[in-house]
C-alpha cells in the first residue's frame, strides 16, 4: 500500500503532462504532421497494435540477445582482465575510452558485416554496446574489496577460487546491477537506432523511421510509445531481480 | 595440550627498505604457552598489530622465527589452527548471521549438515541464537563483533588471534563483551592472544600483559596478572586489579621515557 502511494506522485505528474499535451495540441490547433495529441496517438496505436506490437518484440528480441552477450561477455572479460594487475592496466583505460564512443555509429558497418536485415546486425551493435559498462563495473566490483574481507578468506585459508566466489562475485553484484539498469536502456536504444540505418520490414526502428517518413506521426509516435513500454519493462525486470538476488543490499533495506 | 602455541624468536620487521623503511619491530622474543590469555598492549606504532599478524601468516617477519603449534605460521593457517578476529567485525553482508558464523567450515568443505549444527553451536556460545536468520546490517556493533569471534571459533581452534576486537565499541558494550570473552575462554580451553591499548581491558582479560613500546617496536617487559579466577564483575572493583593497573601504567611511562 505504501508502495502504491510512492508511485502517486509519479503517476499524477504523467496523468498532467498528457493532460497538457492535449490541451496545447487542441487550443493552438497544432497540425497533426507536427504533434498529434495523445487521444490521437492512442487511437492509431489501437488501431495498428498487432503491428507495432510485433515490430515491438523482434526488436525486443535484438535487444535481449544482445544484452544477455554483451552481459556474459563482458563479465567473463572483467573475471579474465581482473585476475592479472597489468592487464587489467591496460585493458581499462582503453575500455573507458570506447565506451564513451558512439558505437551506435558502426551500425552501418555491423549491416554490411552480418547483413541489413539479420537480427544478428543489430545485436552485435547491442552486444558491443553493452559488454563496455558490464566489463567496467564488473572489473571494479571484482577488485574493490574490502581489505579486510581478503585478510579473512586469506586467514580460514580459503583458496583464490574460494575467495572469488564467496567475496569477489557477490561485491561485484551491485555493480553488476548499477551496469544493467544503464546497459538495459542502452540494448533498446542500440537495437532501435541501428534499424533506423535499415533494419528487418517488422522491426520497430524500421517502423518508426517509415512511419516518420511518410508524416504518418501518429503511426510512428505509437511505435515510440511501444519502445517507451519496452524500455519500462527491461528496466522492471533488472529492478526486480535486484531485489531478489540481493536482498541485502543498502538499496534494498526496507 | 601442553607446550608452546606461539614462539617468536628474534622477530624484526621493518615496513620499506633503504633510508624509507620504518621498522615496526626489533628483536621480539615470545612463548604463549597453551590455555594462556596474553595480551599485547601499548600504544599505536608499537608494532602489537604487527607482531600478531605476523603471527597470523598476514605478514612475514623481516628476520627471526615465528611457529604456532609447532609449525610455521603458514602451515598452522593451511591447518586451521587459529581463529582470526579483526578491529572490524568484516562480516560478509550478503550473508545472513548463520552462514557468516559458517563460512569458514564452507570454505574447508565440511558437511553440510555438520556445518550447520557446528554453527548454531557457536552462535549459541555468544548468546545470538535468536539472530540466525537476520541480515549483519540489522544487529549492532557490539552483536557483529560476537558474530565474527562465533565465526573465528567455528573451527574450534586451539588458539584466538584477536586484533583490537573491541575498540570499536562504546565503554558499556566493551566492558560487556571482555566478561563474555572471558566465559568464552574458560568455556572452550582456547589459547588468546589479544591486541589492545586500553590497559584495564589489557589487565582484566590476561594472565599475562606484554607491554610494548614503539620506535621500533619492543617489549618493554611483561606483567603476570594472577588475579582470580574466574574473572568477574567485582574483579575490577579489587585492589589487586588496581595494583596490577599501576605497574602496568608504570611500565608503560617507564618505556616512553627512552628516546
Amino acid at each position: 500500500m505504501s508502495r502504491l502511494r510512492g508511485y502517486l506522485p509519479s503517476v499524477l505528474l504523467f496523468v498532467l503532462v498528457l493532460a497538457t499535451w492535449e490541451m496545447v495540441v487542441r487550443a493552438f490547433n497544432i497540425q497533426r504532421f507536427l504533434l498529434p495529441a495523445p487521444s490521437v496517438i492512442a487511437g492509431t496505436l489501437r488501431e495498428q497494435l498487432g503491428v507495432v506490437t510485433a515490430a515491438g518484440l523482434y526488436t525486443l528480441r535484438e535487444a535481449v540477445i544482445g544484452l544477455g552477450l554483451g552481459t556474459i561477455l563482458g563479465s567473463l572479460a572483467a573475471f579474465a582482465i581482473s585476475r592479472w594487475t597489468l592487464a587489467r592496466e591496460g585493458m581499462l583505460p582503453f575500455a573507458i575510452a570506447v565506451n564513451s564512443a558512439p558505437i551506435v555509429a558502426l551500425a552501418p558497418i555491423a549491416n554490411q558485416w552480418f547483413g541489413l536485415t539479420s537480427i544478428w546486425s543489430k545485436a552485435a551493435i547491442v552486444t558491443v554496446m553493452v559488454f563496455f559498462p558490464v566489463m567496467i563495473n564488473m572489473v571494479r566490483g571484482l577488485t574493490d574489496v574490502e581489505a579486510g574481507k581478503l585478510e579473512l578468506m586469506r586467514s580460514v585459508a580459503a583458496t583464490p577460487l574460494r575467495t572469488i566466489g564467496k567475496v569477489r562475485l557477490p561485491n561485484a553484484l551491485p555493480y553488476l546491477f548499477s551496469a544493467l539498469k544503464v546497459a538495459a536502456a542502452l540494448s533498446l536504444i542500440g537495437a532501435i537506432v541501428s534499424e533506423y540505418f535499415g533494419g528487418a520490414g517488422g522491426s520497430l526502428g524500421y517502423y518508426i523511421s517509415q512511419q516518420a517518413g511518410l508524416t504518418r506521426m501518429a503511426a510512428a509516435w505509437s511505435g515510440v510509445v511501444v519502445a517507451v513500454v519496452m524500455g519500462a519493462l527491461l528496466n522492471l525486470i533488472v529492478s526486480w531481480s535486484e531485489r531478489r538476488l540481493m536482498p541485502w543490499h543498502v538499496s534494498v533495506r526496507t | 595440550m601442553a607446550g608452546s602455541a606461539v614462539s617468536v624468536q628474534g622477530v624484526s620487521k621493518t615496513f620499506g627498505s633503504g633510508a624509507d623503511g620504518v621498522q615496526a619491530l626489533s628483536a621480539i622474543d615470545l612463548v604463549v604457552d597453551a590455555g594462556e590469555f596474553v595480551s599485547l598492549l601499548g600504544p599505536s606504532g608499537c608494532g602489537k598489530s604487527t607482531l600478531l599478524r605476523i603471527v597470523g601468516d598476514l605478514l612475514a617477519p623481516t628476520s627471526g622465527s615465528v611457529t604456532v603449534n609447532g609449525k610455521s605460521p603458514a602451515q598452522a593457517r593451511l591447518d586451521r589452527d587459529y581463529g582470526m578476529v579483526f578491529q572490524a567485525p568484516t562480516l560478509l553482508e550478503w550473508r545472513k548471521v548463520a552462514r557468516n558464523v559458517q563460512l569458514p567450515l564452507e570454505v574447508m568443505g565440511m558437511d553440510r549438515a555438520e556445518q550447520e549444527r557446528r554453527g548454531r553451536e557457536m552462535l549459541e556460545l555468544v548468546e545470538l541464537q535468536q539472530f540466525a536468520d537476520h541480515y549483519p546490517w540489522q544487529l549492532s556493533g557490539g552483536m557483529q563483533q560476537r558474530v565474527a569471534i562465533a565465526r573465528a571459533l567455528a573451527f574450534r581452534p586451539g588458539l584466538l588471534l584477536m586484533d583490537e576486537p573491541f575498540g570499536a565499541l562504546d565503554e558499556m558494550t566493551r566492558e560487556r563483551m571482555q566478561m563474555e570473552l572471558m566465559q568464552i575462554w574458560r568455556q572452550t580451553g582456547t589459547t588468546v592472544v589479544f591486541v589492545t591499548h586500553s590497559i584495564p581491558e589489557a589487565v582484566f582479560l590476561s594472565t599475562r600483559v606484554v607491554v610494548m613500546s614503539p620506535r621500533p617496536g619492543r617489549i618493554a617487559g611483561v606483567v603476570e596478572v594472577d588475579l582470580a579466577q574466574p574473572r568477574v564483575f567485582e574483579t575490577r572493583e579489587a585492589s589487586q586489579y588496581f595494583a596490577k593497573l599501576n605497574v602496568v601504567r608504570e611500565l608503560l611511562r617507564g618505556s616512553e621515557a627512552v628516546p
